[in-house]
This record gives structure tokens, sequence and C-alpha cells, in this order.
């Protein structure tokens, strides 16, 4: 092959893997016939975590137990439930830690506050120290001694010219 | 209080290194159960040997007792099968739920290795196991006598688990009943 049909064949391969988009461990004998409640089945399949590989969404896992999820998250909406309850129905058995965005709730507190509070204590600490140091400079200078005074003079009179 | 406000940051960061000690400690597979306190879900299995009488939610009554999640596919289980036995018996009632398991190779594994359940109930599908919240096998669930679950352990039981939790637990369990 000449290096020209080599290059060819490269961008060939290059423009097919951008094609291939993100690869989905939904396989098509899961999915519903109707498109509407498969795009609605695949928004929350993104949003669930695989709680056998934990950093997956059941989307992405090939772990049986998250094929066993699709599936009942499938048969959920055919049944008629909304987004939320089939979404409950998964949580009620696996806890809101299958939830890849955790809700506000108490024990979420410091994971959706901890940010602000520290943003915001370290704010009151900058504004102290502006505060601080505005003070300071606008404090007149304590005057001079006599001594220091004598001193200051002997000092500048030695370096002026006579 | 100058001195104290020098000591802050240092303080944040231990505070800061002690908090990530703690964590890397705990075992991300370790999910609390959603079902400690709850009643156990309804169900009915078939068993896993023809002719025996499976497993029903509503046989998990009367005494506390441990459910025993398992599969002949699991390796884990193999490793707690000898504790599960010796657990047997001590007298320990034991029920097993076969998870995402052919019956016939539940029933293989039980003959080969011994069979340490009173009544064992074939969840082919593995939906009963959903329902429970099993995210693998084997997990065990301690069930009180009212059919009400108080405790699930994640992997496979070892003696210290038994002597440590389990035991104790069951002892106040059967105290109550």
């Amino acid at each position: 092959m000449s290096g020209r049909g080599v290059k060819r064949l490269a961008l060939l391969a290059l423009g097919a893997l951008l094609l291939a988009g993100e690869a989905r461990a939904v396989l098509p004998d899961e999915q519903l016939a109707n498109p509407k409640l498969e795009a609605r089945a695949r928004a929350i399949g993104g949003e669930l975590r695989c709680v056998v590989c934990q950093n997956q969404t059941i989307d992405d896992s090939d772990a049986g137990l998250a094929r066993d999820l699709r599936i009942i998250l499938r048969q959920r909406l055919v049944a008629g439930d909304s987004d939320k309850q089939a979404i409950a129905f998964i949580v009620r058995r696996y806890g809101t830690f299958v939830l890849l965005k955790p809700p506000f709730d108490w024990d979420t507190l410091v994971l959706w506050l901890g940010p602000l509070a520290i943003l915001a204590g370290g704010g009151v600490g900058v504004a102290f120290y502006l505060l601080r140091r505005g003070e300071a400079a606008r404090a007149a200078p304590p005057a001079l001694s006599e001594a220091e005074r004598v001193q200051l003079d002997g000092i500048l009179g030695t370096d002026e010219p006579a | 209080m100058r001195g104290a406000l020098f000591l802050l940051p240092a303080a944040l960061f231990v505070a800061v290194i002690v908090t990530f000690v703690i964590g890397l400690g705990h075992d991300p597979s370790q999910l609390p159960s959603t079902l400690i306190g709850k009643p156990l879900p309804a169900f009915a299995l078939p068993p896993v040997r023809p002719g025996e009488a499976g497993l029903a939610s509503r046989d998990l009554t009367g005494q506390p007792r441990l459910l025993n999640v398992f599969a002949s596919w699991c390796v884990s289980c193999r490793i707690e099968h000898p504790v599960l036995l010796a657990l047997k018996a001590q007298g320990v009632p034991i029920e097993g739920l076969d998870w995402k398991d052919e019956a016939a190779a539940a029933a293989r594994y039980l003959a080969d290795n011994g069979d340490p359940y009173a009544q064992v109930g074939n969840d082919r599908s593995g939906r009963t196991g959903i329902d429970l919240g099993v995210a693998g096998v084997p997990e065990t669930f301690v069930v009180d006598g009212k059919g009400v679950v108080r405790y699930k352990v994640v992997g496979p039981i070892s003696p210290d688990d038994w002597d440590r939790t389990l035991a104790p637990l069951m002892a106040r369990l059967r105290a109550k009943t």
C-alpha cells in the first residue's frame, strides 16, 4: 500500500471512531420499542449508579445486576410510572447512594453546603485582614520622643551641605 | 487569641487528614441496607430440589434467623460455607436464598459442600434479591421473630463477625421473642 493509501485509511478509521460516540451497555434486546419511553429510560439510567461497579451508571455497566435494573426500570416506565416513581422504586431497594446526583438531605448537608461555608469563612477572614490593614495605615504614627528628635537632627544635620 | 489564630490552619489540616484516614478505612462496597427496621418484602420462591418447600417471606417469622443470599457460581460463598455449616451445627436457624442461579446447580452445590439451610428458595431471575437490595453474593440478613430485618452483612461472614456482631444481636433478638 502506498503512503497515501495508509494515510487515507488512518483518516477513515479516525472518522469512524469519532462517529461511534460513547459506547453504552444498553443491549438491543433491552430497549423499548417506544422511542419516547426509551429516551426517558436512558435519561434515568444515566443518573443511576451501578452498585456493583460503583463509578459507572447502570447504562454504562456490563454487570448483570445493572442489566436487571435497566430492565426493571423499563418495566416500571411501561407500567406507567413517572420518572420520579421509577427512580424511587430503585432507591427504595438500594438507597440514595444509587443517585449519582445526591439529593439535598440532612445527611448530605455538609456535601452541599460545605464548599459555601468554606468560601464564606475565607471571605470573613479576608475582610478582617483588609479592615485591620486599613486601620493600621490610617492611624497617625506616634510622635518622636525628645531623644529621637535630637538624634534625627544630628543625622540630618551632618548630611546638610555647609 | 493571635496564637490560636495561627494554629487554626494546622488544626484544619489535622482535621482533614483525620477525615481522610477514616474515609480510607471504609469499604465502599459495604452499602447500608435500606431494609433495616423494615419487614422483609413479600416473596415466595420455588425450591432448589424438586419436592421440597422452597422459601417464602412468611417462613421467616417465629424466631430470629439468618437469611443467607448465595449462589453456586459465587466464589466467596464457598469461603463462607464452612462458617454456615458450623453455625447450623450450633443450632442457628439459617434460610438460604439462591440468587440468579439454576436450581439444579444449587442443589449440586449443596450436595457437594453440605447444606447449612433449613429451607432454600431459588431466585432464578434475581428479582427477589433486587427487592432485598442485594448487590452481590454472599449477603446475610438478620431477621427477627416478627420478620423485620435488623442487620445485613455484605460479603462472607467470618467467625469473627459472628462472635462480635451477629451472635450478640441474635441473642438479644431471641430474648425479645
